[in-house]
């Protein structure tokens, strides 16, 4: 019973594929989780942007809106059919093939992601040897969508929007790809469905997660940090910062162009957080042994819908960082602390079982984040404000 | 020499031709990174998923932001003010003939030593790490050193204008 | 440390979250317009003009002095003065005004009309919802939709309503004293004069 509720999604797909002939069913398989794929992460996009004005309505000691539906969540379907109504303008003079394949582009490489998460016991839509590296690199192409967008907009603030959001999706890729790197140091590959098998050990009914050993912990605050800049999340939303440049990059698009960059943007969190979850949060396995009856879809979707409340939680707590200040955080903290990480996980791995390695690294990276801490912040001279005039 | 194949070398063909043949640069130039996607798709039909998926990441996704971010900073994607085609064309096809002519020499001429293998060698991303590592450790550290020197050189040539900007100033 | 101040604002903003569920403080909205907010003694919208009694056409203060439309900066008041005269509350016989309008699309509500009118005939409303669909007449108000009884006027500012009626109670004792002084006087220049007859 508890087995069958684990595997439904498995059972049923293979239920609907015996239909077919023999032949056709691998192919039949694969097209039925795609087309699963694409309709759930949209519709849980949908109640995201909800959860997202509601739960930022609240920490702003206001109500977020409540006429659409019960409690209104039946606003995504009110802002849907505007997106669609709306008219697609296309400015004249811009690049009319560029502008339209930008954001095709980003959805296709952003929904590419999903391919290699496991998603729960068995679950994975491709069990790639190199599954890591996939997704990286759907990730690494999706920042040319962007600059495309900007580009093609023939609108000189779009491109400096889609310039600084390409520089800093750039600058936090180092960052994003060596804080993975110690997970595969430790599993040995960089296949998600092993490393989240690795994570699956209980010892005194706590799991091997990760996130609970030192370079885990560390590597799992760069991989959010990393995360948030690479999304364009606050407080790194420079990019399409409200206030700041219109909508950046994203400016001269309307009607469903603009609701294809609003989706992009969401499922790529939701593939980064699912990405993140398979690495250091133990993916679909369970936080103590004896809830281990639970379904795994469950703890991946739970553990999923967790990291994006806490995104939401950090755009309405912090205010946005400035470009330089990002790039400086980036170059300048995040990646040295990368850097370490990776030294401290090889002494972990050689150093044996034992209190004495524990006790080791967090001594290291804690020492390590104090001191750079202070000099960063002794590095701030509030002083007198300084005029710079044009020559 | 499978559909597939003759599919994506249509793919990569195109990409490099319209690389070329384009008015404007950064459609050259995401015409390139077609090409750059067809060659990886070409990797990953020969089962290297390795070589494919890195092929992406570096190339399409640094290498072709960079040659963009290179046509934007400068002036290249302005409308030339002479003519596209350079006037010693002749040469340059010649000198492009010639290259061709010296690579198809050697990839034909290496298929003749390669020893004839009826199974693909399934090759894991651990064993090219620990090849990397072992056998061709030279050839990672130089070009790491490379990498390293170009990054430092870039950092040298940024701040080398601020230093300057300074100094006019305290004129 | 780095990082300190954000996981304080973190604490702060989760107690913002989960205490906008139990505590009104942190949950400030009123949810136009099932729910609205009272106004408060000193609000201010629009004028209207105070009658007394019960009728509006006998009991407006207004006598036409047109002080108010001078006075006003928009220049939104436009009254035009009766030919007749009716008696007012002291029992004078005063002017009234046959036309008083105002167009509230103009009025900026700076209260100058209210603080010039030596009869305290013109008050702010607290009425804000006044939009309408006619956008030629719908916002110029005449002196039907102006006039409101003084009970409303309690109603809406009642410490400025019960200072208004203290004072206007004060001159009519005081126009009350007069009139018998003056009256007293006559009667004494009559019997004076009679006197001087009779002798």
């Amino acid at each position: 019973m508890i087995d069958t509720c684990d595997q439904i999604f498995v059972l049923l797909q293979h239920w609907l594929v015996s239909y077919l002939p023999a032949s056709w069913q691998p192919a039949a398989g694969v097209l039925l989780s795609v087309a699963a794929i694409v309709c759930l992460f949209p519709a849980l996009f949908a109640l995201t942007t909800v959860f997202e004005r509601k739960g930022l309505a609240r920490i702003q000691n206001r109500l977020g809106p409540n006429r659409v539906g019960p409690f209104g969540f039946f606003q995504p379907i009110a802002d849907g059919i505007k997106s669609l109504t709306k008219e697609d303008i296309v400015p004249k003079s811009a690049d009319a093939a560029v502008h339209f394949l930008a954001p095709v582009l980003l959805v296709i490489t952003v929904f590419m992601g999903f391919a290699v998460l496991p998603m729960g016991r068995n679950m994975v839509l491709v069990d790639l040897d190199a599954g890591l590296l996939f997704y990286f690199a759907m990730g690494a192409s999706a920042e040319l969508a962007v600059f495309m967008a900007g580009w093609s907009s023939r609108n000189k603030y779009s491109l400096l929007g889609a310039m600084r959001a390409v520089a800093q999706m750039i600058s936090y890729e180092v960052p994003l790809l060596m804080s993975s790197v110690v997970v595969v140091m430790i599993t040995g590959s960089l296949s998600l469905t092993k490393i989240v098998e690795a994570q699956s050990q209980y010892t005194w009914g706590l799991p091997h997660w990760y996130i609970f050993t030192p370079w885990g912990f560390a590597g799992f605050l760069m991989y959010a940090i990393a995360t948030t800049a690479e999304t364009n999340r606050s407080p790194f939303d420079l990019p399409e910062g409200e206030s700041e440049l219109v909508a950046g990059y994203h400016t001269e698009y309307s009607g469903f162009k603009f609701a294809l960059f609003f989706l992009g943007e969401y499922v790529a969190m939701f593939s980064i957080s699912g990405l993140g979850t398979t690495l250091f949060l133990g993916g679909w396995g369970a936080p103590f042994s004896f809830l281990t009856w639970v379904p795994s879809w469950i703890w991946f979707f739970s553990k999923l819908m967790l990291s994006i409340f806490v995104f939401i939680w950090m755009r309405g707590t912090l205010p946005r960082l400035r470009q330089d200040q990002l790039m400086n955080f980036a170059w300048k903290f995040v990646l040295p602390m990368c850097l370490l990480n990776l030294l401290v996980t090889g002494l972990w791995r050689f150093m044996g079982d034992g209190w004495l390695r524990w006790v080791v690294c967090s001594a290291i990276l804690l020492l390590a984040y104090a001191g750079m801490g202070l000099a960063e912040m002794r590095k701030q001279r509030l002083g007198p404000r300084s005029y710079r005039y044009a020559e | 020499m499978s559909f597939v194949f003759y599919l994506l070398a249509a793919l990569t063909v195109a990409g490099g031709l319209a690389a070329m043949l384009l008015k404007n640069t950064v459609h050259c130039a995401l015409a390139l990174t077609v090409a750059f996607a067809g060659l990886a798709l070409l990797f990953l039909n020969l089962d290297a998923q390795f070589a494919g998926f890195a092929q992406i990441l570096v190339y399409i996704g640094a290498v072709a932001i960079l040659v963009v971010f290179a046509i934007l900073l400068t002036r290249g994607s302005e409308t030339p003010r002479d003519g596209v085609f350079s006037r010693t064309w002749l040469a340059g096809l010649a000198i492009a003939a010639a290259v061709f002519a010296v690579l198809g020499w050697a990839v034909l001429g290496s298929a003749r030593v390669l020893p004839h293998e009826t199974a693909v060698p399934e090759v894991t991303v651990q064993q090219i790490g620990v090849a990397l590592v072992g056998r061709y450790v030279l050839p990672l550290e130089i070009v790491a050193v490379l990498l390293t020197s170009a990054l430092i050189g870039a950092v040298i040539v940024a701040m080398h204008e601020k230093v300057g900007h300074e100094k006019e100033d305290s004129k | 440390m780095l990082g300190e101040g954000i996981l304080k604002g973190m604490a702060e903003t989760a107690k913002n979250f989960f205490g906008s569920y139990f505590s009104a403080e942190r949950l400030t909205t009123v949810e136009y317009p099932e729910q609205r907010i009272a106004p408060y003694e000193a609000a201010r919208v629009f004028p209207f003009l105070v009658f007394d009694g019960a009728d509006w056409a006998s009991g407006l203060r207004c006598v036409a002095c047109q002080i108010c439309e001078k006075e006003c900066p928009p220049k939104c008041i436009f009254i035009e003065k009766s030919k007749d005269k009716k008696p007012d509350a002291l029992g004078k016989p005063q002017f009234y005004p046959a036309r008083f309008d105002i167009d509230i699309s103009v009025c900026m509500s700076c209260q100058i009309c209210v603080e010039v009118c030596p009869f305290e005939a013109i008050k702010m409303d607290t009425e804000y919802e006044l939009s309408t669909g006619d956008r030629f007449g719908g916002l110029l108000l005449d002196r039907k939709q102006l006039a409101k009884s003084n009970q409303y006027y309690h109603q809406i500012h009642p410490a400025e309503a019960a200072g208004v009626d203290a004072k206007l109670a004060a001159e009519k004792i005081k126009a009350e004293v007069r009139a018998k002084a003056a009256a007293g006087a006559a009667a004494v220049k009559t019997a004076a004069a009679t006197a001087g007859e009779g002798a």
